[in-house]
């Protein structure tokens, strides 16, 4: 699967957020955003997921995603919200199982296949042992895996996420990067918000720097948060050190 | 296993309004049974007992039937779409459109000349408060343009009802608008309930249709639009079905309260909340809970009966506030 953007631009209430973005993605693979508040990242996923006006082209295996059915592009896109919420009580098992809207046929019950996707989707997040309870009674961190098995159970071959792991304590942050280091394992492609940078440098495979909406460093996690990247885009000192799974940015000092 | 106990909830349901259908037929004024009268009266009464069971009592049960519907389903779906357990089908402003359409005929005093004029003049209504919501609201209104368009437009046809209230030229004018608003299934024809019904139908099939489409919205607007749900398409069903199955309803029948806020609560207790699974119950325990009403109403053997939308009211109110106190007590 393939994932092209060509010259995005997007604007939000009349400012201009994404400038003459582009790069292309071929699955599998696990691609962090990253960059300071306000560079435009949440704008960019939600571009991708033809939830706002853009101008340029945004293609999905050559088809560009504003032009696709939606039903059709649902079964290939994905998306958790930042802070997505549930505005009833429903049972774990009910959420999740909502993944499954885009491939219902009409009049139609789930379909095995449904069912097994559902399975798996709660498997993979870890939430099939309460299933059956009412997910506004979970814990933050219990109810964040929940929402990630509804993006999961769609099965899209591109899952976007806006900061999956704010307000999650640290167990619970490690346990969702796993999870969708899981699902890009399984052949699919996962981008990501993140504003953790140590995070997203040890899960995943590359990373995309953006500032004032437009790339600033795309490549591998140690290629991009140099500390001279870090001091002219995020404004700080930081330390670096590790590498693999134990690179960590720790920043120390703002730069003036 | 549980969608067996969906299916046998909403069986029990429809057996329920059946039941109470049937019962609206035959059971009259202080109870009595046409039945049980049939037997003692000769041929020329029979055949003037099957005209009452006709023209009477079938229109009587068949606006009990298709409004209580009409008022479970749309209220199930507005607060699916809305995400909101208050909200009801009123809130779109529709029904008080309709009420001020119908009372408008009442003021010219044209209602005497057709009995289809009040109820055409409720559609008209219904429509027209259906195209200013759209003009306020624009074409992808957000919940809550959407909830303010429509307390502004009943706010202002309400105004406008007290209006033609308080200038009516004759007083018998000002009771007839004041016994309509009431709500009530008395002395409705046939003909009233061939009309209202089509739109009924049409606006509950547009409302049917968004079952998944409300379930999506659990997730919120962006959610749903990404499962592959256009919001602008989804909410236009949603709305302009209701505003037609509501502005029919209110238009044949005056105002009904209550109903439709109240009976998604009464279902949510045996399928559970999410909102596309309560649209059938929901349609089929409205229609048995204002039939039941509409008996209950003809209960009392001598004086004015008391009208329907008084009723349901004074059960639905209680009953609310019982709700209210039963979630305080639940919640953490």
């Amino acid at each position: 699967m393939e994932l092209r953007v060509e010259n995005l631009r997007a604007s939000l209430g009349g400012a201009r957020v994404l400038r003459r973005l582009s790069f292309d993605a071929r699955g599998p693979s696990f691609i962090g955003l990253v960059g300071p508040n306000g560079a435009g990242k949440t704008t960019l996923i939600r571009a991708v997921a033809n939830l706002i006006p853009f101008e340029g082209e945004i293609s999905l295996d050559g088809a560009p995603v504003d032009s696709v059915e939606p039903r059709a592009r649902a079964k290939k896109i994905a998306y958790l919200a930042q802070g997505a919420e549930s505005h009833w009580p429903l049972s774990v098992e009910r959420v999740v199982a909502l993944g499954r809207l885009p491939h219902l046929e009409p009049f139609r019950a789930a379909s095995p296949a449904d069912e097994v996707a559902i399975e798996r989707a709660m498997e993979l997040a870890d939430v099939t042992r309460f299933r059956d309870r009412d997910v506004l009674t979970l814990s933050g961190g219990e109810r964040a895996r929940v929402l990630l098995a509804r993006a999961l159970a769609v099965e899209a071959e591109l899952l976007l996420v806006d900061e999956p792991v704010a307000s999650l304590d640290p167990y619970h942050q490690l346990g969702v990067m796993e999870v969708l280091r899981a699902y890009v394992d399984q052949g699919r492609m996962v981008i990501a918000v993140l504003h953790d940078l140590s995070l997203a440098a040890r899960y995943c495979d590359r990373l995309i720097l953006l500032d004032e909406g437009i790339i600033r460093a795309d490549g591998g996690p140690a290629e991009v948060l140099t500390a001279e990247t870090l001091r002219s885009v995020y404004r700080v000192e930081a330390l670096i050190g590790g590498e693999g799974r134990g690179f960590h940015v720790q920043p120390v000092k703002r730069v003036e | 296993m549980r969608s067996r106990s969906y299916l046998l909830i909403n069986l029990g349901l429809a057996l329920l309004a059946a039941i109470f259908f049937v019962a609206s037929i035959y059971i009259g004024r202080g109870g009595e049974s046409l039945v049980g009268k049939l037997h003692a009266i000769d041929e020329t009464d029979r055949s003037l007992a099957w005209l009452i069971l006709k023209e009477v009592r079938l229109p009587r049960a068949l606006l009990g039937l298709f409004v209580g519907a009409t008022l479970g389903l749309t209220g199930a779906a507005l607060q699916g779409l809305l995400r909101n357990p208050l909200a009801e089908p009123g809130l779109i402003g529709a029904s008080s459109g309709a009420a001020l359409g119908a009372v408008l005929v009442f003021y010219f005093g044209l209602a005497a000349g057709s009995a289809m004029f009040v109820p055409l003049g409720g559609v008209a209504g219904a429509l027209i408060s259906l195209g200013v919501l759209y003009m306020l609201s624009g074409r992808n209104p957000s919940i809550v343009t959407l909830i303010l368009a429509g307390v502004a437009i009943s706010a202002f046809t309400s105004a406008l009802t007290s209006l033609a209230l308080s200038l009516a030229a004759s007083p018998y004018a000002v009771y007839e608008i004041i016994f309509w608003l009431l709500g009530s299934f008395t002395d409705r024809s046939m003909d009233q309930v061939r009309f209202a019904a089509p739109f009924m139908a049409l606006g509950a099939l547009l409302v049917a249709s968004t079952a998944r489409g409300l379930d999506a919205l659990t997730l919120g607007e962006d959610t749903a639009a990404t499962l592959g749900f256009n919001q602008e398409w989804l909410k236009a069903r949603a709305v302009i079905g209701t505003g037609l199955a509501v502005g029919a309803a209110v238009s044949v029948t005056g105002v009904i309260g209550f109903v439709g806020l109240v009976v998604p609560h009464l279902v949510r207790p045996l399928v559970g909340h999410q909102p596309g699974r309560l649209l059938l119950p929901s349609t089929l325990a409205g229609a048995a809970m204002l039939l039941a009403a509409d008996l209950l109403v003809r209960l009392p053997m001598n004086g004015p009966e008391p009208k329907l939308g008084v009723v349901t009211s004074l059960i639905g109110a209680p009953f609310f506030l019982w709700l209210i106190l039963r979630t305080r007590r639940e919640a953490p």
